[in-house]
């Protein structure tokens, strides 16, 4: 349980690694941009292209990257089935009728459609998996996120409060987890069993678990509460920082790259052939 | 005066939340000097911790006089800047290592304290750096605190004391729940501060042989102070620790118990060395 793994970071050496995390959130945002741009063929190949360079940029092995795929795997194959056979179009491949009110149409352009939306789904989780949770760790994206928000203090958005509640957080993930063994093997030392009977039973053998764990949880918050207040702790408010980062020349040609990235796949819209999606 | 650091007269505290609740403390006077190495003992409820928590503001005394760093606790219109400005000067350190560790990385931690005094970037690198070195923990300043045993923890919260250029430390029973080895890793850190950089040193305890090291040790009793003098004193009067619910360390246990059985010792040791030495000396004489 020590060696608890917080995130999916994949700690290496690369050009993504090495980006400011603020402009990783940028960057993300404008990819997610990027993958609704795209109209016809010549623009998701341009698109599926620059998800293949972005993942031999970032070192992260193939094997980590297709775990990011996985859980979405029935999401992509219900959405590639239904534009497969509910798109309608010019060029009607085959058809068949199953039930007296029920046929299936199969047009050339459903299977286009069925095409970019796969690429579309993968790319938009591989883009954001890789400037984000694979290279930039939790806690740099917290600060991130609590820069980037920084504005919203004008309108009275807690945003250093949010921020300081989501590193406690990513802080005690690994003590509570440890205790939650403890607990479990408290509890089975009593004679509890965890691994027989139905959902219910199995359900209701957790509440002894859960109850020490959140008096317990409470305990600790109450403490860290006197710690953090001992060492002067009052909020956002005068507060510095030990590390400021800065932007650096790497991080605007990022942004400058993927921005050109963006006005490319408007422009190869133009030159399509085949099926183009409105 | 103005080397004494805590000045408390008659100093009477309870928890408000309990009706009619028994005062924990009644009547502590204490002068507490710049610079001392000061442990305080007492049992399980003695009111020890009670005293320790009135230091740095966590609870206000009901009536009394306690003036700790030039700061007035007792006084009715104590603000919160008054407490901000106390816990820069007296640093806390708490019993369970795993509650008082805030970040994700050591040396973030350790930056904690200073990021909130507002002190600047390069000045809080430089301390956090230095402090670190001072715990001896330098090597873990990118490590999670989760990974690191209770005796570095507690040395990563000493460090993020240091890091705020404390005059006083209190540790509240932040030995307790540490290992031998880490029990002594926190002690030794302590010391090692005392001696060089002059921070007072008040730790609570009912580790005997803890005390023991100590220049002065208190005993607080049902919420009075039973005893206070050097090690060497307090334990030369072992009904009294009895009587008080505590041990005598277990050297000092045993010259008595030698003494009732008519070996002749002289002197009160204190720590294990002078004892195997007065034993020593009291053979060599036996039989020479």
């Amino acid at each position: 349980m020590k060696n608890i793994a917080l995130g999916q970071f994949y700690p290496a050496r690369s050009p993504i690694h090495a980006l400011d995390a603020r402009m990783k959130v940028i960057l993300s945002i404008l990819y997610i941009v990027c993958t609704f741009l795209c109209k016809n063929v010549l623009a998701f190949g341009a698109l599926a292209l620059s998800a293949v360079l972005l993942i031999l940029l970032s070192r992260v092995p193939m094997r980590t990257i297709l775990r990011a795929i996985r859980p979405i795997l029935f999401i992509m194959l219900f959405t590639a089935l239904i534009n497969l056979f509910f798109t309608k179009g010019e060029t009607l491949l085959w058809s068949q009728q199953i039930l007296p009110f029920w046929r299936i149409d199969l047009h050339l352009e459903g299977i286009y459609s069925a095409a970019f939306m796969l690429v579309r789904i993968v790319v938009l989780i591989l883009g954001t998996s890789i400037f984000l949770t694979y290279t930039t760790t939790p806690i740099a994206l917290t600060d991130a996120i609590e820069s980037l928000l920084s504005p919203l203090r004008v309108i009275h958005v807690p945003v250093h409060e949010f921020a300081m509640m989501m590193t406690i957080a990513l802080r005690f993930i690994p003590t509570l987890s440890e205790e939650t063994e403890k607990i479990m093997n408290a509890q089975k030392a009593r004679g509890v069993d965890f691994s027989q009977g139905g959902l219910i039973r199995r359900a209701k053998a957790l509440i002894p678990i859960l109850i020490p764990l959140f008096v317990s949880a409470f305990r600790r918050a109450d403490e860290l509460a006197t710690a953090m207040e001992c060492r002067c702790y009052r909020g956002g408010k005068g507060r510095t920082k030990m590390t400021v980062s800065h932007l650096h020349f790497g991080d605007f040609t990022a942004l400058l790259l993927v921005v050109a990235f963006g006005t490319g796949l408007i422009l190869l819209n133009r030159y399509g052939f085949g099926f183009t999606m409105v | 005066m103005e080397d004494i650091l805590i000045h408390a007269k008659d100093l009477w505290c309870s928890y408000e939340e309990e009706e009619n609740s028994v005062p924990v403390l009644r009547g502590i006077s204490v002068d507490i000097r710049r610079g001392e190495y000061v442990a305080i003992l007492g049992h399980n409820g003695s009111g020890k911790s009670t005293f320790a928590k009135l230091l740095n503001g966590i609870l206000i005394p009901q009536s009394g006089e306690l003036t700790v760093a030039g700061t007035d606790l007792a006084s009715p219109d104590l603000t919160d800047d008054d407490i901000f400005a106390l816990r820069r000067q007296v640093g806390m350190v708490f019993q369970n290592p795993d509650n008082q560790l805030v970040a994700t990385i050591v040396e973030d931690d350790v930056a904690f304290g200073p990021e909130n005094l507002g002190v600047p970037s390069a000045e809080i690198r430089r301390r956090v750096d230095e402090a670190l070195a001072t715990v001896g923990m330098s090597k873990y300043a990118k490590h999670e605190p989760h990974r690191l045993s209770g005796g570095q923890k507690q040395r990563v919260a000493i460090a993020g004391l240091i890091a705020m250029m404390p005059t006083c430390m209190i540790f509240d029973e932040s030995t307790a729940m540490l290992d031998p080895a880490g029990r002594r890793e926190v002690i030794e850190t302590f010391e090692k501060l005392n001696k060089e950089q002059g921070i007072t040193v008040l730790t609570i305890t009912h580790y005997m042989s803890e005390a023991a090291r100590a220049d002065r040790v208190i005993v607080i009793d049902d919420g009075r102070i039973l005893a206070d003098g050097t090690p060497r004193e307090i334990f030369a009067d072992a009904e009294r620790l009895v009587a008080a619910g505590l041990d005598v360390p277990q050297c000092t246990a045993l010259i008595h118990a030698l003494r009732e059985k008519g070996v002749a010792l002289e002197g009160e040791p204190v720590t294990l060395e002078e004892c195997a030495d007065l034993i020593c000396r009291a053979l060599e004489g036996k039989n020479g």
